[in-house]
């Protein structure tokens, strides 16, 4: 089956209220030309489940976000996502934050098909305070241990990117660490994958081993080819992070002004083609 | 004796934190941390194993400051997923930074106010819940003053004593905060009821020293000892090999 599609075709599915999953991790490999055609609709109240970076800082700063469930915002080279640390210091979402482990946990719940999975991450901290819908369960065996219950998080669309794909979904990474990609996918009733290039299928271990194949088509329903798509987030090999572009957009939420001025000249472009020329252009 | 800095002190005694703790992973946040963690591994715990803070395991020890003087030695692979299937497996040592911590080593790296709509956005939670649960935990503050030591922290991201108690045995029962070091000294937990206990000061700083930039009561007993001084090989060692640029210097207050 052909699933190319494009990013206008995938945002399309989506509706205001709605529950999504963004890939990657941080500043890395994040399939930002979904971030960005996000903007170009209407779309809000959003649920976005995410360890976040620049897709959390961007969502947030943009009012489209209702609710983040998230493990972290980072910028990776900048500790702490300013855009992001705006939002939470004027509470304009709500955060539902958790545990690093506890998100996996609950991406992992989702992909099983299960209401939750058992884990001491999180017992004693303040994570059960600020989410008090989390719950314990008790070990049903002879050492009774209570543990939390980390509910499935799932999605009503994922969103991830690879370095490579073929046009029936099997998508490949080809950096050092393949995050979380597949419970994104597994989690979600609408998977869409962005990559940098399309290849057919027997080209793909011509690009890596065996174990670089993580996504499967059974996990994916488009592909989209979007070079260049993770900008300004990394991408290795492919290419790595633009530290020059991500503190010139980490540096306008000092300044509202600066702000929209970055908005006007990359994020507001009418297509993703025309962000990745404003970004050559500067 | 030579002279050294308070940072090498300090990055000695960080070492001091993971002796003996074998073939486990050790993380550390922070520059100082950084380079005590090696000196450990150079020195007395050869066996700590190390990343390059992306995704793999490496066997050679690289300088947190100057220029690299090697290739890294791969010898794992330790993706994110890897490394929370190896922190709740127990097998790691981490020390993270706090920006609060109360007489329990109860930690808050995750903002300053309420949680709903905080005055300051810090860090956030990130491994701090799951990893003081599941394995041994250190702190490292460079800049100790009350509104770091503090009676109470805004949220709990890192969890003390006092709450681990509270969850029962069963869920407690890999809960250990080793060590909290800070510009100042020592500190451990080895008392009843785990209240925080002032183990050294470092040279050139007093008890009252401490005790002024703590806002809870410490555990100080009768006899507090000098934090120890590096020795000469330590100091070649981070001077040389480590820390040639002096990193840790800047960090400390």
């Amino acid at each position: 089956m052909d699933k190319r599609t494009t990013e206008k075709e995938a945002v399309a599915e989506l509706a205001d209220g709605m529950t999504i999953g963004i890939g990657g991790w941080g500043s890395r490999r994040k399939p930002m030309s979904i971030v960005r055609e996000i903007l170009r609709t209407d779309l809000r109240d959003l649920t976005v489940v995410t360890y976040g970076g620049p897709d959390a800082g961007i969502l947030c700063a943009t009012g489209r976000v209702k609710r983040l469930i998230y493990g972290f915002v980072s910028l990776d080279s900048i500790p702490l996502e300013p855009h992001f640390r705006k939002a939470r210091q004027a509470g304009s979402f709500r955060a539902s934050e958790l545990d690093e482990g506890m998100l996996q946990w609950g991406l992992y719940a989702a992909a099983q098909r299960i209401p939750f999975l058992p884990t001491r991450a999180g017992l004693g901290s303040d994570v059960l305070t600020i989410n008090p819908e989390l719950k314990l369960v008790k070990s049903p065996y002879a050492d009774g241990e209570e543990l939390v219950a980390m509910p499935a998080l799932e999605l009503d669309a994922a969103f991830i990117h690879m370095n490579r794909a073929d046009v029936h979904g099997n998508g490949q990474f080809l950096g050092p660490d393949p995050y979380f990609d597949d419970l994104y996918c597994m989690a979600a009733k609408r998977r869409f994958m962005t990559c940098e290039k399309i290849v057919d299928t027997p080209d793909l271990l011509k690009g890596g081993t065996l174990h670089t194949l993580k996504i499967h088509r059974a996990m994916v329903d488009g592909v989209i080819e979007a070079p260049g798509g993770a900008h300004f987030t990394e991408c290795p090999p492919d290419y790595g992070r633009d530290e020059a572009f991500q503190k010139e957009y980490a540096a306008t939420a000092r300044d509202p002004d600066a702000w929209d001025a970055f908005r006007q000249k990359y994020l507001e472009r009418g297509s993703e083609a025309e962000y990745q020329e404003a970004v050559r252009k500067r | 004796m030579s002279d050294f800095t308070r940072a090498e002190v300090c990055a000695v005694a960080v070492a001091e934190a993971f002796r003996g703790d074998g073939e486990i992973l050790a993380s550390c946040f922070g520059t100082t941390p950084a380079v005590g963690a090696r000196l450990a591994k150079l020195s007395f715990e050869p066996d700590l194993i190390m990343t390059d803070g992306i995704a793999s395991a490496i066997r050679n020890v690289p300088p947190v400051s100057g220029p690299k003087t090697e290739e890294d030695i791969v010898e794992a692979w330790l993706p994110f997923r890897t490394i929370f299937d190896l922190l709740w497996n127990g097998r790691r040592h981490v020390m993270m930074v706090a920006s609060q911590i109360d007489r329990y080593g109860n930690q808050n790296f995750a903002c300053i106010g309420p949680h709903e709509k905080p005055k300051a956005q810090l860090l956030g939670m990130r491994g701090a819940p799951g990893n003081t649960i599941s394995h041994r935990t250190s702190y490292w503050v460079p800049n100790h003053n009350p509104r770091v030591f503090v009676e109470k922290v805004d949220v709990v991201s890192g969890v003390g004593y006092d709450r681990a108690r509270a969850l029962g045995e069963a869920s407690a029962k890999h809960h250990c905060i080793h060590r909290v070091i800070s510009n100042l000294g020592v500190f451990d937990f080895d008392t009843p009821d785990n209240a925080m206990r002032l183990a050294s000061v470092h040279p050139g700083v007093s008890v009252d020293d401490v005790v002024e930039a703590t806002a809870f009561e410490l555990v100080v007993p009768n006899d507090v000892p000098e934090t120890r001084a590096p020795t000469d090989e330590e100091l070649r060692i981070i001077r040389e090999v480590l820390d040639p640029e002096g990193y840790a210097n800047k960090e400390v207050a």
